[in-house]
């Protein structure tokens, strides 16, 4: 290397090749500066200086930020709250209508999200859409906050020693107290009430349903002496005939139906049987739709096909027979088909009429399915309401000598027949209570109202069957300043005891002895709070005698002028107690895909005939207008319209919307019922009404999307009716690698025989991954948020059509089309065979959307949180706690769509390696699967050749969505099979 | 050799060199007419329109507008498609009649490009203001980021738009503004006023017009016109692959790139016809741009729409030969028959059957009837596009989730903001830029004028 000298002593340094030294800097001498300055180190002053600068500059970009939000930690640590663990509490779900048996998932302390509790012999851990809602209405903004007098809020204090006082006057005045209740089904609460009635002895209890069963129980009191709605059992049935009994939508106890049914319909292990089941109905329902045969009748030609099948059973065991008017429908095949399954049968009717339950009762003593399928002695307890007592009620208040009511679970205002004679009977009452939860149209005419706590806060038991019992635990501290309505007796019969207590004392009083598993009732009362069940050992009385009962026929009105008016719950709303559920409201229909309103449902000949087209208005009775629906299956000469609508009080979300006919339901012999009236009809020109629909297409185009079979070609070849699966397996092939996993490959798999469509699936999924409510105006612009979507396709003539459901989620397809078309790679494949999205890359250029042969891509069109223009949970400060903290809220202007719960797949195979193990098939549930009634889906590891998932993926059933699009899915579905007779 | 000239005469009234250079730039001396104020008001009101259009879109979101969960994609990609489509006509006018040695497009190969400039900027608006989350539009640029090795997806024919619209935006820009550099010299050296001296003194780039000059000039247009012929071909072939690469019955088809193209190419000779009518009209070029102009351009129009309606046969053939029951019920179904067939059968009569009458000799000589045709032909074109996004997407493999579309206010106005844009942008070219390419005209001056 050169070397350069700059003077000649560097140059005879670098000649002795000497290391340079570094001369010492000169000390420059200024004066007053200090060491530490000199050296360049900072100073007081210097520190001060730039801590003010950079205070300031921190204030100033953090004024940009957003606003601070305040995340308080515990200042005592609480048992068992692990941040980001969820706790699961056993409890149950009980409205006045429906019974479940639960499991509470809460996060932090705060339950968020309900699961069906796999202990219950009864629910068997399914649930319903409304279940799964319920925990929505635990954060509604409307509910109550304090108790209120005259609807002015005042305290506890002053409402207790008033209502106290007023009650004692009354008492003592010798006027009537009434306690009007929907049906109570927990023992402790019955007992409670005895307790009132002593305190004042004036008191009278009387149960009020909306929707009645009443007629079940008189039937059976003069047939069997005694007044109860007995048990059905699907799964020992073999035959199931149903008359206008929405068993699997809104009868009776929907869940354990479910349960029963699809079980009895799976058909996945080598099973050769199945339960058949044939439906005569008037409406469309979605039992309706799942029956092997449907045939629509007439409301008032029920009765009529009913005796008539009873008198071709009879006649053919030569038992004596009815003289009745020729049969409207051939019943005679039916009956011996129903004598073939002798009792493995079942008849059931919906109807609240006397006299149809009676011959519905005689056919199944004849038919000896007393016992067998049809169970007297574990009588069901829901639906206890007695409508001649609540007429009588209304009677006697009219006159002025009913002193005091009080209103628990129950809203006679809005869902009475005649609820104007109820009001003005009120109006003559001298103190009226009402234990309401939040506003309704009872509660607002009341003096007082004791709001009650929601049932999660509760402590509570319930007998749904008798001898099977269930608990209720509050899962969270009362939200608003609301107590216990049980509580408030206790307070109001002068105790100082808590429910809570009483409970506990009456479990050890009365149903401890009723078991012989604990020694101790503090270890008996533990298990049974941690289970959320209880079944009795008690010996129950089995003693039932069958008793004729003359079967007569009272002609029903006819009007050949006029059409008969049929009213029916829908699968989501119900009696409408939950109208101000968002959840609910947007739920579609199962059957005809509708959401947010009622409207005048009218058959397809009956729309040719007046030249209807859905959304068109028609004018009832000249009354009043209603927007129509053309449901497809309906019977030609009646219409039908849901209850639940029209509520005036029950919040921002549920006011108003639809129309309320409850008032068109009819009474006769004192019987509150939904068929009955006879309306006209009238098309109103050029006026039509917005319906926000879901689907407005009904059929699958030739298509073979749902594919199907019946179970006789079905034992000759499994693989019938989906022979084109085989095809396109030989068809599909492809220039590239095929994709490969390694440890997991994630897989769902639907059992179209087992779907029913009840909407559960699409509510818990919502629950789960935060899925935004948009509201009627959106819905109708076909944007709807749902994750997990039920198609519902018609085929067949449309007068009387065959139905399927189909459920469509993502299908995490391994070649999937939306993947590669995405600019900005914000939806890639994960390693496990899942399609993910991630939202913060996504743009919104909503190109995967377009490319999804499935439409299961969601894109948030709207920034639907903290927007009032979507006012509804996510836009309060309440309503936000039910959002799941696993699972982020998307923002405006990304996609998003069914992740297959990735955040459940995360957790259980964190919990697999944190306890070193394998992952267990069927540990992971999605929240689609996991509360299905139906068990209709599966959910594993497609690389584990053991798994349930992989099982159903080698049956000849199984075939893939438009497997001819080779998007390779991930989920797959399996024939639907029909039971059909030829 | 024999020659017959096909071309009837180009430049008419027996002009100068310097004839040329008075009458092309008179209108820029001139004073500004009334009608200039009145339309550039009309424009600028459009623009506000679809400004407040975008601040709604932006503020509120894409809810806003008439898409939904199924047609995701409506007028916004439409209107993008029918922009890009317009904008292919400079360039191609330019560049393949420049490489085909076409004399005949001198005198409207600068409006045509101006056009183009114009049209794409209308075409880029749309998917910036499509995107849900515009304010990270930038992440579909593949930036060296803090993200990790996250880069755009290469495979998405979404980016590759981004690509090929950018460098065919740049190409046509720098190839219109090379092609004025002369001109704009020649106003520098015309021009009273100071302030227009030094503006197009510097946008001459110092142009002296020397001999060197010219050959440079010469050199670069011939190189830009050969690096932009094939983005020509590449830009709609790519647009066109956001719907042939996709699945959807209707798109999924491997016509697309060459259809696309010659539709493209269709729609922009139609847009510079009904330009250019006008211009001749209101500045009196009647001399530049004659008969003999049009005659040409209706020529090729008659030949490019039998390519058209052999398209789009070749599409029903196949959908039908290659019997996908999707593809068949898109087309059969839901094209030619069905809810959508009022716009099918517009974009086939305007497309494919009213450009035939230009058959005939005496409909291409009667200027207003080829000024109504080319507007058939725009609004077909513009029809094709629609029945192409939303027929596919409306009612595509499962007919449970078919929806119908209709835009919103806030997508027409957006639209009509566009369309603000465009006029206005050629108002102020035809105020401050010579409409004929001065230097251009001169060289075939000799050679077909009378």
């Amino acid at each position: 290397m050169k070397k350069y000298w700059q003077s000649l002593e560097d140059y005879q340094r670098i000649k002795t090749n000497q290391e340079y030294v570094e001369k010492p800097e000169p000390e420059f001498s200024i004066e007053g500066m200090s060491e530490e300055e000199k050296k360049g180190k900072a100073t007081r002053r210097d520190f001060l200086k730039m801590l003010g600068f950079t205070v300031g500059g921190a204030v100033i970009a953090a004024s940009c930020e957003t606003p601070v939000r305040k995340a308080i930690p515990f200042l005592n640590q609480p048992e068992e709250i692990t941040p980001g663990v969820a706790n699961y509490y056993a409890s149950t779900f009980y409205d006045g209508n429906d019974y479940c048996s639960i499991l509470v998932k809460t996060r932090e302390g705060r339950p968020i999200k309900i699961e069906g509790n796999d202990l219950s012999t009864i629910s068997k851990g399914g649930t319903s859409a409304r279940v799964q809602a319920s925990i929505l209405n635990l954060y509604d903004n409307a509910r109550f906050k304090t108790p209120q007098k005259d609807n002015q809020e005042i305290d506890w204090g002053t409402l207790d020693s008033e209502v106290s006082s007023q009650l004692k006057f009354i008492s003592e005045q010798g006027k009537e107290i009434v306690l009007l209740t929907g049906t109570i089904i927990s023992p402790s609460t019955r007992k409670l009430i005895e307790d009132f009635k002593l305190i004042y002895p004036g008191t009278k209890w009387i149960t009020y349903d909306a929707i009645s069963y009443h007629a079940i129980r008189l039937a059976h009191q003069k047939q069997f002496g005694a007044a109860i709605i007995p048990s059905y059992d699907f799964s020992k049935a073999k035959l199931v005939v149903g008359f206008n009994a929405d068993f699997l939508g809104t009868w009776l106890s929907p869940v354990e139906f479910t349960k029963q049914y699809s079980a009895a319909r799976k058909l996945l292990n080598g099973e050769t049987s199945m339960l058949r089941h044939i439906q005569y109905e008037t409406t469309m329902t979605i039992t309706g739709g799942m029956a092997d045969n449907r045939t629509p009748i007439k409301a008032s030609d029920e009765k009529v096909t009913l005796l008539n099948l009873y008198n071709e059973i009879a006649g053919l065991l030569g038992q004596t027979q009815f003289t009745i008017s020729k049969p409207v429908v051939e019943v005679h095949k039916l009956a011996v088909e129903l004598l073939e399954n002798k009792g493995e049968s079942m008849v059931l009717c919906g109807s609240n009429d006397e006299e149809s339950q009676l011959i519905v009762n005689a056919i199944n003593y004849l038919l000896g399915n007393y016992g067998k399928t049809i169970d007297l002695v574990h009588n069901v307890q829901l639906k206890q309401g007695n409508d001649i007592e609540v007429a009588a009620l209304i009677e006697r208040m009219n006159t002025g000598n009913v002193g005091v009511i009080i209103h628990y679970n129950t809203n006679p205002v809005y869902n009475y027949p005649n609820s104007q004679k109820y009001v003005d009977g009120l109006t003559k009452v001298d103190l009226k209570i009402s234990f309401a939860e939040s506003p309704d149209e009872t509660s607002t005419v009341c003096d007082y109202v004791a709001p009650d706590h929601n049932y999660l806060e509760s402590w509570n038991d319930a007998e749904p069957k008798l001898g099977f019992y269930s608990m209720m635990q509050p899962s969270i501290r009362n939200i608003f300043e609301t107590r216990q309505a049980q509580d408030s007796l206790l307070k109001w019969i002068g105790s100082d005891q808590s429910y809570q207590d009483y409970l506990e004392k009456y479990w050890e009083a009365d149903l401890f002895a009723k078991q012989s598993k604990f020694g101790t009732f503090k270890a008996f009362w533990n298990q049974s709070v941690h289970d959320g069940v209880f079944i009795s050992e008690e010996k129950l009385n089995s003693n039932f005698a069958y008793q004729e009962a003359e079967l007569k026929i009272t002609e029903p009105d006819k009007d050949n002028a006029k059409y008969e008016l049929f009213l029916y719950e829908k699968a989501g709303i119900g009696s409408g107690n939950f109208a101000n559920n968002p959840w609910l409201q947007e739920l579609p229909d199962p059957i005809n895909m509708s959401t947010w309103d009622n409207y005048l449902c009218v058959s397809t000949l009956l729309a040719e005939e007046f030249g209807f087209k859905t959304e068109d208005v028609a004018l009832i009775n000249g009354n009043f207008e209603m927007p129509v629906l053309v449901q497809p299956g309906l019977e030609k000469n009646s219409v039908a319209i849901a209850v639940g609508y029209g509520r005036t009080t029950a919040g921002k979300v549920g006011d108003h919307l639809g129309t309320n006919i409850y008032p068109y339901m009819t009474i006769t012999n004192g019987l509150k019922k939904l068929s009955g009236s006879l309306v006209s009809i009238e098309k109103v020109d050029g006026k039509t009404y917005p319906l926000a629909l879901t689907q407005s297409h009904h059929t699958m185009e030739g298509r073979s999307l749902v594919r199907e079979t019946t179970l006789e070609k079905y034992l000759k070849d499994p693989a019938s009716g989906n022979e084109r699966h085989a095809e396109d397996a030989k068809k599909n092939t492809t220039l590239y690698s095929k994709p490969e996993f390694t440890g997991f490959h994630w897989g769902m798999a639907i059992n179209q025989n087992s779907c029913i469509g009840c909407g559960n699936c699409v509510i818990s999924c919502q629950a789960e991954n935060n899925v935004a409510v948009i509201g009627k105006q959106e819905v109708r612009n076909r944007r709807i948020m749902h994750w997990i979507r039920i198609d519902r396709y018609y085929s067949e003539e449309a007068e009387n059509p065959e139905v399927y459901h189909q459920p469509v989620m993502c299908q995490h397809c391994d070649n999937a089309p939306c993947e590669n078309v995405c600019p900005v790679a914000a939806t890639p494949h994960s390693s496990e065979g899942l399609n993910q999205m991630a939202y913060n890359r996504c743009i919104g250029t909503r190109y995967c959307m377009n490319n999804c042969p499935y439409r299961v891509r969601r894109f948030n069109w709207f920034e639907y949180a903290n927007n009032k223009d979507f006012d509804y949970n996510m836009n309060n400060d309440v309503g936000k706690l039910v959002l799941n903290p696993d699972v982020v809220v998307r923002s405006r202007g990304v996609v998003e769509k069914c992740s297959l719960c990735v955040q459940r797949i995360q957790e259980k195979k964190l919990l697999a390696k944190r306890e070193n193990r394998q992952l267990m098939d069927g540990e992971i549930k999605t929240a689609c699967q996991a509360s299905c009634p139906a068990d209709a889906i599966t959910f594993g590891n497609l690389l584990d050749p053991n798994s349930a998932i992989s099982k159903i993926n080698e049956d000849p059933r199984n075939y893939h969505l438009l497997e001819e699009v080779h998007t390779l899915p991930s989920v797959s579905y399996m024939t639907k099979i029909r039971n059909k007779k030829s | 050799m024999y020659k017959k000239e096909v071309r009837g005469i180009l430049v008419q009234g027996n002009k100068s060199y310097g004839q040329i250079t008075r009458d092309v730039t008179a209108p820029l001396y001139a004073q500004t007419p009334l009608w200039w104020y009145i339309a550039i008001s009309i424009s600028s009101i459009a623009i506000l329109v679809g400004a407040l259009a975008i601040y709604k879109t932006v503020s509120t979101g894409i809810g806003t507008w008439g898409v939904n969960n199924n047609v995701a994609w409506g007028w916004a990609i439409i209107n993008f498609v029918w922009w890009v489509g317009i904008g292919h006509a400079g360039t191609a006018f330019s560049i393949f009649l420049l490489i085909l040695r076409q004399k005949w497009r001198t005198s409207i190969n600068r409006a045509a490009e101006a056009m183009t400039v114009v049209a794409v900027i209308c075409a880029g608006l749309f998917p910036m203001i499509h995107m849900g989350r515009i304010w990270n539009a930038f992440f579909i640029f593949p930036y060296w980021n803090t993200r990790g090795p996250l880069w755009d997806n290469f495979n998405s024919p979404l980016f590759w738009d981004v690509v090929a619209i950018s460098t065919y935006f740049m190409a046509s820009a720098v190839f219109w503004f090379i092609g004025m550099i002369p001109d704009f010299a020649t106003i520098r050296d015309n021009t009273t006023s100071k302030i227009k001296k030094r503006v197009y003194g510097f946008l001459s780039f110092g142009w002296i017009g020397n001999a060197r000059g010219w050959l440079r000039f010469e050199t670069a247009s011939l190189l830009l016109g050969g690096l932009a012929a094939p983005l020509v071909v590449a830009v709609h072939s790519i647009v066109s692959m956001d719907f042939a690469t996709s699945v959807m019955p209707g798109w999924h088809t491997t016509i697309f790139p060459p259809y696309f193209v010659v539709g493209a190419i269709f729609s922009g000779f139609g847009m510079v016809l009904t330009l250019m009518i006008i211009v001749r009209k209101v500045f009196k070029f009647q001399d530049y741009i004659t008969q003999s102009h049009f005659d040409a351009i209706a020529r090729i129009l008659t030949f490019i729409s039998l390519i058209m309606a052999t398209a789009y046969t070749t599409e029903l053939f196949i959908a039908w030969y290659g019997g996908g029951e999707y593809e068949m019920f898109t087309f059969m179904k839901n094209r030619v028959t069905g809810e959508y067939t009022m716009a099918f059968w517009t974009m086939i009569t305007c497309n494919a059957i009213i450009p035939q009458l230009f058959w005939f000799k005496k409909i291409r000589k009667n200027i207003t009837i080829v000024f109504i045709m080319s507007i058939f032909i725009n609004i077909g074109m513009w029809f094709e596009r629609y029945v192409i996004v939303v027929t596919s997407l409306s009612k595509d493999f499962l007919p449970s989730s078919w929806a119908a579309y209709a835009p919103t206010y806030v997508e027409i106005g957006i639209f009509v903001g566009t369309l603000g844009i465009f006029i206005t942008g050629v108002l102020l070219f035809f105020r401050y830029v010579p409409m004929i390419a001065i230097s251009e005209v001169k060289g075939i001056l000799k050679k077909t004028s009378n």
